[in-house]
């Protein structure tokens, strides 16, 4: 009698052999097949940061592609190494997905070196994302420093798709100097969606620059917030949430309802590889998006 | 043997006290197998979890790349894994396969390897009593016990019955179950070292400050060498290779240490874990206190390999010991 032990071959698992959905998180499937994406458009936004514009080659994987305000996709190229980016387009947006890049690293750069027609991989989406739904019937307050505009472009479309659903909503944006605004060509636009408010402050002001001058705290002299009834989402550098989320501490928002965005540097996204580990969780299944409480809960968060 | 590959325990060396060097090696005959061993200085997670693999391989053209991934493992067999050995496998099943995004590469090698388990007496430094892991119920496909002139052998799997029939197995006798009996109560008696860790998930949090992170941090080398030895770290970093024609890349991962200076640090310069003591709590944090958060129990399964092989002599009873102590000074 043969005592070969029979192989099990596990390509032939039910999802083994499909294109990788990885919003069904339980599933055993080709989580390292990254999907075929052409770079069709790059906008440069400032001389650090640039708006790429990526669509899914395969119509099949495209349209399968579904993502919530405030995920992350991992952008791969080949040869060179893969980086975690949030995506800062319109959930609706079928065609493409706009991820802003600042050039930082190693990978950054050379993703900055690309010109449009480039074929570079995406897996995703990964990670947790605004609590957009929770938010209807309530005022939103979206703030942001610096590249922490790029993950709030999301939310900001998904409240214009669904305006008649929330409040009024706030819009404050901080930079340190007046070049590095990022989508200033948007404010316009923005500025025209019912019953929103876009307060923007720079720390230096250079000869140029018309607008108000100081630290993004400042600008909430200029709103009323209804405690009870308003969300808020906070993206930036974590100083600056830290300021940000004790003052809407101190006048009373729940800091359940108040959502930061935490940064690391992922080698997975999939809660695999740990370097993205805060405290007792990782950034990748419970973030990149968690509630004030949690983070001020989690060591060294920030 | 001749029809399947089979991994186990050989002498590779000896240690400057003229101890042997164990290691989980391919075996070409029975009679390299020793099934005497006291503990392998690596553990066999790596026939798990490799510590290079290679994940996608891409063909570069002119404009654009194709990938290409395979994820096909050929069936092996592993003789002699320690129970403690055997619930460290477990524990990675919690995070490879039952928690969000099972992992392919680790289905395909858990799926194609049968576990032949050894009992074993315990050495002085092994824990794993107190970190509940001396036992096994699952995870292997026969489990072996030595008792006397034979082995008690418990099956859980129909590949090892397969294996087992082709022996001359005899059912047990009341005598041999008395004897089985017996090694197990001599087994649990044999344990020396204790690990007091029922309360350590809130001390961790208790002791975050503590001064016996810097002190242990101090002695640290960040060599990384204890996440090596682990049986249950899995952490990792990921690294691409590109050929110097540049028509083909290998995307990499290799298995990593939270011990090593860029474990946290991110594009632009910022280190999130500068400190060796800083790393050196991680480590430990995530072992007692964010595997237990995850998965109610700890990552650690008490076999001292770190301790063991640690350079700078830190070994986890010593600096459990130390946590606690601070606590009900």
């Amino acid at each position: 009698m043969s005592t070969k032990i029979i192989q099990h071959d596990i390509n032939l698992e039910p999802f083994m052999s499909k294109s990788p959905d990885f919003n069904r998180k339980s599933i055993l499937m080709q989580t390292e097949r990254s999907f075929k994406s052409e770079i069709i458009n790059i906008i440069t936004l400032t001389a650090l940061e640039k708006l790429f514009h990526i669509r899914i080659s395969d119509h099949f994987e495209r349209e399968n592609f579904s993502f919530l305000p405030g995920q992350f996709v991992m952008l791969h190229l080949p040869g060179c190494g893969e980086v975690p980016i949030s995506i800062s387009s319109s959930v609706s947006n079928k065609e493409y997905i706009e991820l802003c890049i600042r050039k930082v690293g190693k990978v950054t750069g050379m993703i900055h070196r690309l010109e449009p027609g480039a074929i570079v991989g995406i897996r995703g989406p990964f990670g947790t994302h605004f609590p957009v739904q929770k938010m209807t019937g309530c005022d939103v307050l979206l703030i942001a420093g610096g590249l922490g505009i790029a993950p709030l472009r999301s939310p900001i479309y998904w409240i214009n798709e669904h305006r008649s659903k929330y409040r009024d909503i706030s819009i404050m944006y901080g930079a340190r100097d007046p070049d590095q605004v990022l989508f200033d060509y948007q404010f316009e636009e923005w500025k025209k969606i019912y019953g929103l408010k876009l307060l923007t402050i720079v720390q230096n002001a250079g000869k140029n620059w018309k607008g108000r001058v100081g630290l993004i705290t400042d600008l909430f002299k200029e709103i009323t917030i209804d405690p009870e009834n308003t969300f808020a989402i906070v993206c930036g550098p974590p100083v600056m949430f830290k300021f940000v989320c004790a003052h809407l501490s101190d006048v009373g928002i729940p800091r359940h309802r108040m959502f930061v965005s935490l940064e690391r540097r992922m080698h997975c996204g999939m809660g695999k590889c740990c370097r993205c580990n805060v405290g007792s969780t990782f950034t990748c299944l419970d973030g990149p998006i968690f509630d004030y409480w949690t983070v001020m809960n989690l060591k060294e968060a920030i | 043997m001749e029809e399947n590959e089979v991994i186990g325990p050989k002498s590779r060396d000896r240690d400057i006290e003229g101890n042997k060097i164990y290691r989980f090696l391919k075996l070409n005959s029975f009679d390299e197998l020793e099934m005497d061993y006291t503990r392998s200085y690596l553990s066999p997670k790596n026939y798990f979890l490799p510590f290079k693999e290679d994940l996608v391989t891409y063909s570069l053209q002119d404009k654009g790349w194709e990938q290409e991934i395979n994820y096909t493992i050929h069936p092996r067999v592993i003789v002699g894994m320690r129970a403690c050995d055997i619930n460290a496998l477990l524990k990675l099943d919690q995070v490879m396969l039952k928690s969000a995004y099972p992992n392919p590469y680790y289905f395909a090698r858990r799926k194609n390897t049968l576990i032949i388990g050894l009992d074993h007496e315990p050495l002085e430094d092994c824990f794993c009593k107190s970190m509940n892991s001396d036992t096994a119920f699952h995870g292997f496909g026969m489990f072996l016990t030595d008792i006397g002139d034979k082995y008690f052998a418990a099956i859980n799997s129909d590949t090892a019955f397969i294996i087992l029939n082709r022996f001359d197995a005899e059912e047990i006798t009341d005598e041999d179950r008395l004897l089985f009996k017996a090694e197990k109560k001599k087994i649990e008696l044999k344990f020396k070292t204790q690990v007091n860790i029922t309360i350590l998930p809130e001390l961790m949090d208790l002791e975050f400050e503590s001064e016996v992170w810097k002190k242990w941090g101090d002695k640290c080398l960040s060599c990384g060498t204890c996440a090596m030895v682990c049986p249950t770290c899995y952490c990792y970093g990921m690294e691409e290779d590109i050929d110097l024609s540049i028509t083909k890349a290998v995307k990499r991962r290799f298995l990593y240490s939270c011990n090593l200076l860029d474990f946290a640090a991110v594009a632009g310069g910022h280190n999130f874990r500068p400190d060796a003591g800083v790393r050196l709590k991680y480590r430990y944090y995530h072992q007692f206190r964010g595997f237990m958060e995850a998965f109610d129990q700890s990552l650690c399964v008490g076999c001292n390999r770190c301790g063991n092989a640690c350079l700078a002599g830190i070994n986890p009873k010593a600096v459990i010991d130390d946590l606690i102590e601070t606590e009900t000074k």
